[in-house]
């Protein structure tokens, strides 16, 4: 046989070792260390897209879309707190410090929040003069690290949000690396200029439900009860981590699943540790209503909100208001493809770009380099911010009213039906077309 | 001089008459009776004033103080004065783990022992126990000076950034990245001095050792990976 003239099969590369596996073996053989990015879990799993929505039909009747009120306000709260925060959407802002932001980033989020009429927050770095100064509703995360915390700012802000994990890291410590330790920086954290924070991941003077609630009395006591005490949990287990906060006395609960980001984290515990944020939802819902405490504990939802359509959904579940990290970066101009030149010399591209924890993103918006930060006017990208949140509250009313209801809040999972068995299962609602909910149903 | 006993006054009216003064009150003296290791006594003052607890208290007593000088005639439980900003807190008994968690600033003087995590994330804070500490003490200190005149327990000063360290006895085993630095001149002068604030004048410096960070886990390095 001449072998020359064998047919050959076509080049077939390998489903398991495809071509970020194998680039990825490389570049761990080549540094050593492990891979470190930003964002949020980037590989597809069950998201509010595998649900629809039923709409009005002969049994149920809309609310006519221009004519008839849709209220989208929501109070946050109200179990304890002298001073509940009210918004006018429920969208929130979620936390993100000056550190992995620049200060012309911060600024803007806090203009676009007040705009909007919703509250942004700050991040494991403490609180700056400009996003006080620009938000009127500003939360203040209480980390393990503390950094940059002092009694000052925390009779300032109008919220305090003890933060126990996030979805991209359940578990994990903050990271910022040395890029990023800019004078500012470094003096607000007490660390010295330049080197590669690794933050606590657990806090320091309490551990497990017990001493949580006596650390949530303290920050009672010291704010003299006025301000709502928010506990932000990563998505693993919804059920009991929503019941112990209830129990630890927290008016809000932030349940954060496994896409919501991270300023910067290793890859593998972004895209391995976790739950997404369907599957988190109604768990969380079950163990609100189980105590009695469903709509009196708020529930705040985030980890891939993008658009109305994903407000509206989470508030179906169950959630009283959601939060976005990543999406509003992009509101202010982050991934830009007008930028692609300068992504394309980063060794990456518009859409894909994550090594936030470098510092030298084009966009100005995760960097502490001056000259960057400079790109970003705080004003216009918090008016292109405002302008998203307006969007998706719209969206979120669209459907509410096409649904019948006159309040978003009003949005039921007997609304929702599921386009595949894994998103029926997670959010317990019945695939398309049948009766069945995997688990819950018969046939 | 007024006095606040807990066996009747509920702590919400304690802690809410110390936010409400002035920086300028003559009300300068407090006593706070009966606190059968109450959490959250005094956390939160913001004024130069005295308060003397007469017992013990229980987690986060003087939490976040600032400016005021809080006295406890007894033990403390977990987080005695922690993120403390300024002022004095003296702890005449022992304090349970995370004593100084996370403090900026001020002293904090414990008469006896301190448990586990002593100092912990210490961002400023200047800590002297007369007695021993806990494993895992000044983990992560990021600013500040820890005295002990007692021993140390297992892995002090665990990841330590820029605080500093002086202990008179044994130190059971230092963490990753924990030095022992020479005590040089300008050592003993700072020592002495955080030994006068605490009343401690008789006491000597020659017998202290010093400890910090060794610097070498700043910044990411592939044969650091065991540290990490």
């Amino acid at each position: 046989m001449d072998i020359a003239n064998i047919p050959h099969t076509t080049p077939r590369k390998s489903s398991t070792f495809d071509d970020y596996t194998l680039s990825e073996i490389r570049r761990a053989a080549a540094t050593g260390i492990y891979d470190i990015r930003g964002g949020g879990a980037k590989r597809r799993v069950p998201h509010f897209d595998d649900l629809v929505f039923l709409g009005a039909s002969v049994s149920r009747y809309p609310l006519e879309g221009y004519r008839e009120k849709c209220a989208t306000d929501v109070w946050l709260g109200t179990r304890f707190a002298k001073k509940p925060i009210h918004l006018k959407i429920p969208v929130t802002i979620a936390g993100m410090s000056f550190g992995s932001l620049s200060a012309q980033a911060k600024e803007a989020l806090g203009r676009g929040a007040t705009l909007a009429g919703t509250s942004t927050t700050t991040g494991d770095g403490g609180m700056t003069p400009e996003e006080r100064g620009q938000s009127q509703t500003l939360v203040y995360q209480y980390l393990p690290s503390r950094y940059g915390m002092n009694p000052v700012d925390l009779r300032k802000a109008d919220a305090i949000e003890v933060v126990i994990g996030q979805g991209a890291k359940p578990g994990g410590g903050g990271m910022l690396l040395g890029q990023k330790i800019s004078d500012r920086v470094a003096e607000m954290r007490t660390l010295p200029k330049g080197i590669d924070q690794r933050s606590a991941c657990r806090h320091p003077d309490w551990t497990g439900p017990d001493d949580l609630e006596i650390k949530i009395e303290e920050l009672r006591e010291i704010t003299d009860w006025e301000k709502p005490i928010y506990v932000k949990v990563g998505a693993t287990r919804p059920y009991y981590d929503t019941a112990l906060a209830v129990k630890s006395g927290a008016d809000v609960v932030v349940l954060d699943g496994m896409q919501g980001g991270t300023a910067a984290t290793q890859e593998v515990f972004i895209e391995h540790v976790g739950i997404p944020t369907l599957a988190a939802i109604r768990p969380a819902v079950q163990a609100l209503q189980d105590l009695g405490m469903h709509r009196k504990v708020q529930l705040i939802v985030s980890g891939g909100i993008r658009n109305g359509a994903d407000v509206a959904k989470a508030l179906a579940l169950g959630a009283d208001a959601v939060s976005i990290g990543p999406a509003a970066l992009v509101a202010l101009g982050d991934n830009d493809p007008a930028l692609e030149a300068e992504y394309q010399q980063l060794g990456t591209t518009a859409g894909a770009y994550d090594d936030w924890h470098e510092g030298r993103d084009p966009a100005g918006i995760t960097t502490q380099d001056a000259a960057l930060a400079a790109r970003l006017d705080p004003v216009a990208a918090g008016r292109r911010l405002a302008n998203y949140l307006a969007v998706m509250t719209l969206e979120a009313q669209t459907i509410a009213r096409a649904c019948g209801k006159s309040h978003v809040h009003n949005l039921e999972p007997e609304d929702l039906v599921a386009l595949s068995i894994e998103a029926a299962a997670m959010a317990q609602v019945p695939l398309a077309g049948t009766g069945w909910i995997p688990g819950k149903t018969g046939f | 001089m007024p006095s606040v006993d807990l066996a009747t006054t509920p702590l919400r009216d304690l802690n809410a008459a110390l936010h409400a003064l002035s920086l300028d009150t003559p009300d300068t003296h407090w006593t706070v009776t009966n606190p059968r290791g109450r959490h959250s006594v005094a956390v939160g003052v913001a004024v130069p004033v005295t308060v003397e607890v007469a017992g013990h208290v229980g987690y986060y007593c003087a939490g976040m103080n600032e400016r005021a000088t809080i006295i406890v005639a007894g033990s403390a439980g977990v987080g005695v004065a922690e993120n403390m900003m300024s002022g004095r807190v003296h702890v005449k008994g022992d304090a349970s783990q995370a004593a100084g968690a996370t403090g900026r600033g001020g002293l904090l003087v414990i008469d006896g022992n301190a448990s586990a995590r002593c100092g912990i994330s210490m961002k400023g804070i200047d800590i002297v126990v007369k007695g021993n500490i806990g494993p895992m003490s000044a983990f992560m200190a990021q600013a500040g000076r820890l005295v002990v005149l007692g021993d140390a327990g297992d892995a002090l000063g665990d990841s330590i950034y820029e605080a500093r360290l002086y202990v008179r006895g044994a130190v059971k085993s230092l963490g990753a990245d924990c030095i022992e630095k020479p005590m040089r001149e300008e050592h003993h002068a700072e020592l002495r001095a955080l030994l006068d604030a605490a009343d401690l004048a008789d006491v000597p410096t020659t017998a202290f050792r010093r400890y910090g960070s060794g610097r070498t886990l700043y910044n990411f390095h592939v044969d650091n990976a065991a540290a990490y």
